[in-house]
Parts: structure tokens; sequence; C-alpha cells
């Protein structure tokens, strides 16, 4: 392992990879700020420039880009409530009250905080535990795949709209609907497509999260002519005092970041878990740790609550490489995208990888440190001039919103089928907004839809149609319980317990 | 009696599962696959009991939370215009072009939400769009459709 210490060191720390990872996370966390263009959309872009370097630099490229998108879609989601990546969905429960404070400064410097202290971490147990973590993914089975994501979206549901359970599950329905459009991956059979060409590949995810996040809150804003810069207009003004952090804020930090960090990784590690996952589970179960006092503040500013996601995405991001170098198989949809550019520079990911490309395994890992590090130089200095983005008028914040929006999946498709399904989907998503329904579990269900079906497909085929599968494994079986749980639990809560 | 607006929504979500149920029984699957323990139409009939389940669900329960919304306070005006405008964007970006239709929606949004400071309109409008394809464009190597631009001779 020394052995290849050094060789990653020495690849990761040539001028030209140290260089690669610097213009990678600036270039990361500029797309990740604008909302709708998150990491896939950015590595996805830079994948045909990559294939003028040498492997090892075009992956570190990808990974700086991919780690400033996320640390980029956080300040999105604190500043706009905006989330550039579902990942960030988490952050801007807790982000986004802070920044509408007045507290948009502290709350990115939390956020920056955590992400380097929680991608530092995992990068550190991703240099010394991945043979051994891959092993534990490997003990996973499709039954367990499964109801891990359902467990995940009901956990999203039951924490993400506190009282509005049911709504939450119809959320989670739409999202899985929604993912369903398009032709089925294994027999290409078309499914709600109603003869329109344009369904037949499916709703793309950045249309959606655009949709539901960027556009319907633009035009929400509008709607209820409210002005979510105003309250903000006066930190953005202020000094960069604002961004300084009390003593009590801090501790709170200290004792959520080492616990998110493990949540975070070794959900991360877990093949189609991911970063969104991990925040909201990082997200319920620092709830579930505060005090009572800390838990009536999530979703109204909590620092707890902010910390949470924010450590466990980053710690996820680190994480989803274990499946990806080591047995070929992408953690996330961004690690899938870096998957296919792997295979373009001819290298095949796998527990191979360790022996025949050394230095691609190894300098990835070291370039995590690097760019951590200069994240956190990068973002902080900047941290007051990005959050005069609040100070543009409603005028203009608005429009420009849109245009990004419309501009991201013009990007994409050249279709203008796409631009009305999104303006679609954003008006509906308008109105479900005005009347409370969360759009987050619907964003969680759409990413998940396809690994859901696919799981639950290896599972039926395997157990011969036969249900039983929810419960013969140990694992799968405390799973459904804890789901169940969860079920009964909100519904009780909601419906028919005494206050 | 009224009826909340969130049963109302519920029950059209009620509707929609039952009209997405009826399309999943639809799906045409492969003869040797129709009674295979998992095929296309699966999932979706799953997703379609599902959405009945839930919004009927919310139906029936009794609402301990109602909706407080006022809706005689709401700007359909601006919203209804930036929902055509955006339309007639999507309408125009292929075939006026990136730059002209991006440009004309970003003035025509400005001009309907109240701006009236001239100099920044155009400021945030023609030349950032310019400054804002050269990035993609020029710097970055994103391809841009926009036939005008290429009419004219200014990208390839």
């Amino acid at each position: 392992m020394i052995e290849g210490i050094l060789i990653g060191l020495n690849t990761a720390l040539s001028i030209k990879n140290i260089i690669m990872v610097m213009i990678g996370c600036f270039a990361g966390t500029i797309i990740g700020m604008l909302p709708g263009l998150g990491p896939m959309t950015a590595i996805a872009l830079m994948i045909p420039i990559t294939y003028g370097f040498e492997p090892s630099t075009g992956l570190i490229l990808m990974a700086g880009v991919y780690y400033g998108a996320v640390f980029g879609g956080s300040t999105s989601s604190i500043l706009i409530n905006a989330p550039g990546i579902p990942g960030t969905v988490a952050t801007s429960f807790d982000g986004y009250p802070m920044a509408q404070q007045g507290k948009a400064g502290k709350a990115l410097a939390i956020a920056a905080y955590s992400s380097f202290a929680g991608g530092t971490i995992a990068a550190i147990f991703l240099l010394f535990a991945a043979p051994s973590l891959s092993k534990v993914s490997l003990a996973f089975r499709s039954p367990d795949y499964f109801g891990l994501m359902i467990l995940g979206l009901t956990a999203v549901s039951a924490f993400s709209a506190k009282g509005h359970f049911l709504k939450a599950m119809m959320m989670v329905v739409l999202g899985l609907m929604l993912a369903s459009v398009g032709q089925d991956t294994l027999s290409d059979i078309p499914r709600f497509v109603f003869n329109n060409m344009n369904l037949a590949d499916g709703i793309s995810f950045v249309l959606v999260v655009m949709a539901t996040f960027a556009m319907s809150e633009a035009l929400s804003i509008i709607f209820k002519g409210s002005d979510p810069t105003q309250a903000a207009k006066q930190i953005s003004l202020s000094k960069l005092g604002s961004i300084k952090l009390d003593k009590e804020e801090t501790k709170k930090m200290v004792t959520t970041i080492p616990r998110s960090s493990i949540i975070g990784f070794i959900v991360g590690v877990l093949p189609g878990a991911g970063s969104t996952i991990a925040s909201f589970l990082a997200y319920g179960m620092e709830r579930n740790f505060v005090k009572d006092e800390e838990k009536q503040k999530f979703g109204k500013g909590s620092v707890n609550g902010l910390s949470a996601p924010e450590t466990a995405n980053n710690a996820a991001c680190s994480g989803s490489f274990v499946p990806l170098l080591t047995l070929g198989i992408p953690g996330s949809g961004t690690t899938a995208v870096m998957l296919g550019a792997l295979l373009g520079f001819g290298i095949q990911p796998g527990p191979r990888l360790y022996q025949t490309n050394p230095e691609i395994f190894w300098s990835v890992i070291m370039s995590m440190y690097i760019g951590m590090v200069i994240l956190l130089i990068l973002n902080l200095p900047l941290i007051p001039y990005i959050a005069r983005i609040l100070a543009v008028p409603r005028a203009f914040l608005i429009p420009l919103i849109l245009f990004f929006s419309v501009t991201g999946i013009y990007l994409m498709s050249f279709n203008n089928f796409d631009i009305y399904l999104m303006i679609g989907i954003a008006v509906v998503a308008t109105i479900l907004r005005l009347y409370e329904f969360p759009m987050p579990p619907l964003i969680l269900a759409f990413v998940l839809g396809g690994l859901m079906e696919e799981n639950l497909r290896r599972s039926l085929l395997i157990s011969d149609g036969s249900w039983a599968f929810l419960w013969d494994r140990p694992l799968t079986l405390c799973i459904m319980i804890t789901i169940l749980f969860i079920v009964f639990w909100q519904i009780y809560n909601s419906y028919f317990k005494k206050k | 009696m009224q009826i909340s607006p969130i049963k109302i929504i519920s029950l059209l979500f009620f509707v929609f599962s039952g009209f997405y149920l009826y399309h999943a029984y639809q799906i045409r699957v492969f003869a040797f696959d129709e009674n295979a323990p998992f095929n296309a139409k699966t999932f979706p009939i799953l997703l379609g009991y599902a959405g009945i389940f839930f919004s009927g669900l919310y139906i029936v329960l009794p609402e301990k939370r109602p909706a407080n919304v006022n809706l005689s306070v709401l700007d359909y005006k601006r919203t209804i215009t930036l929902v055509i405008l955006m339309i007639i964007y999507g309408v125009t970006i292929l075939k006026a072009g990136y730059f002209l239709s991006t440009s004309v929606f970003l003035v025509l949004s400005y001009i309907t939400l109240g701006e009236k400071r001239w100099f920044w309109v155009f400021v945030l409008s023609f030349p950032f769009v310019a400054i804002f394809m050269f990035l993609l464009h020029g710097l970055l190597d994103i391809y841009l459709r926009d036939p005008l631009l290429k009419h004219l001779g200014i990208i390839g």
C-alpha cells in the first residue's frame, strides 16, 4: 500500500495534475452553483476535453469537478433554495431558512467547513479501508438494495415534511412514475410514451430537478409576491464578520461531523445509494441524536441540520469511488458518468485495477486531499462575494434563474419538447408547493426509480416470483421492519395521536 | 360544504394513478415474458396501486392540518405572463437562435417584473448573453446551436 501511496502522490502532485484539480474545483463550484447544472452535467461536459489527457489526469480533473459541483450545489441550495444536485437537497432544509434569517454567510461557512471535514475524513477512510469496505458492499444483495432504497424514500418523506407524510409519499410515487416513462431498460419495451418519440429515452433528471426546484421556486416567489432576497440583502452587504462561527456553533459541528462522516462514507460505498441517501440519512439521524431543544430548530435553520447533510454528502462522494474503482460498479449517477469516461480511456475498473493501473487508483485518492484543501481555500474567501448573489434585485434574479434552467435543458437536448415539458412540470410543482407538497421526496424517488426497479427485478427473478425475499434474509427483514415502523408511526402521529 | 384544496389535489392524484394503472396494464410485453415473475409492466402496476393507496388514504382520513392559502393575494398576472414568455422562448430558441431569443426573453421578463433601470435591463440581457455564449462556446467549446449567428458568420 505504501508503494501505491507514493505512486499516487507522485502523480497527483505533478504541476499539471495540481492545476487540473484547481481548474476542476473552480469550474465545478461555478457550474454547481447554477441551479440545475450539477456534477453530472459538469462531468459529462468535461468528458470530451479529458480524452486529450492521460487517464489519470482526466480522472483527476473529473474528480475535482465532482467535488467542486457538490460544493457549489450547496451554495445554491443555501442561497436560493435551488439544489443543483439531489445530494444537496437536504442542505436546503436548514441552509435556506438560515439564509432567509440573514445568516447566509454563516450557513455557507458551516457548509464549507463541514464539506472539508467530511471529505477529508472520508478520504482517510478510503485510503486505509478501501479493500475491506468493498467486501461489505459485496455482502449486500438485490433485496437489501431494494429495501434500502424504500427505507431512504420513507425516511425522506418522514423527515422532510413534518406532519405531511402522506403528501410526501404521494410525491414519492409521482417521482417513481415519472422515472418509469421511456423504454424499459432490459426489454426496450416503450412505457407511457404515447407514440411520442421525445419520451422514448425517458425524462432527464436535470429536467425534473430544474423544473421542481429552480423553476418552480422562481415561479412560487412571483406567485406569492414574496421577495426572498429582502432579509439576506442586509447580510450580503455586511462585511466578512458574518462568516465567523461562535463557540456554540463550532461545538455543535464538532459533534456532528464525525458521525455524519461515517454514515456518509458507508452509504457512499454502497452502490446505488450515493450522496443523496447519505445526506438524508445523516439529516434524519442527526435529528434523533440532538437534544429536544435543537430538534425544534430542524427545518428552521439548525446548525446540526445543516452540518450533517453537508458532511455526509462529501463523505459519500469519496465513498462512491470505492465501488467504482475496486468493483467497477458506480456508487451514484455521477460516478456512472465517470465509469463511462474510464471505459472511453480503455480502462476497465474492477478488482484488478489495483494491479494493472495503480497510478490511476492511488492518484485519484491522493488528489482528493488536494481537492479538499483547494475547495476550502477557494470557497471560504469567496463566501462574502457568493452571498452577494442575494443582493441581486428580484426582477433580475428570477429571470436569470429561469434562463439558467432553460439553458441547462437546451444544452442537453437541443429540443423544444424538453423545454415545454419542463415548464409543464414546473407549473404543476408550483401549485403543489403552494399547498405544501414537498419536492425532495419526488426528486429522490425519480433518481432511484430505475435502480429500484432493477433490484426488484433481480429479487423477484431469483425468488421465482415469491415476495418472500423481503423477509428471507435477516438484513432485508431488519430494513423492512424499520420501514413499516416509520410508516405506521408517521400515520399514527399525523392522524391518531391525541395532542 | 367546503372541500379542502389538498383533498381535491389528492382526488386528482387518485384519478391520475388510476389512469397510470390502466396504461400500465396496457403495456405490451413479449409473449414469453407474459407470465414471467417480472416483466416491463410489473413495477408500473405496483406504482399505480401505491398511488391509489396513498391518495385514497389522504382522502379518507380526517385532515388535521388544512392548508391556509389566501388565493386572493396571489400574483396570477405576472406568473402567467412569465410562463407564456417561457413558452415563447421555447418556441423561438431553435428558430431565432439562442442569442436573440434569450436576450429578448430576459428583457421582457425584467420589464414584466417591474424593472425600470433600462441600463441594467440592457447590460443583463444582450451583452450578458453574449459573454455567457462566449464562455460556453468560445472557451469551453460547448456547442450552442444558433442559426442566426451562424448565418451572420459570427459562430461556426
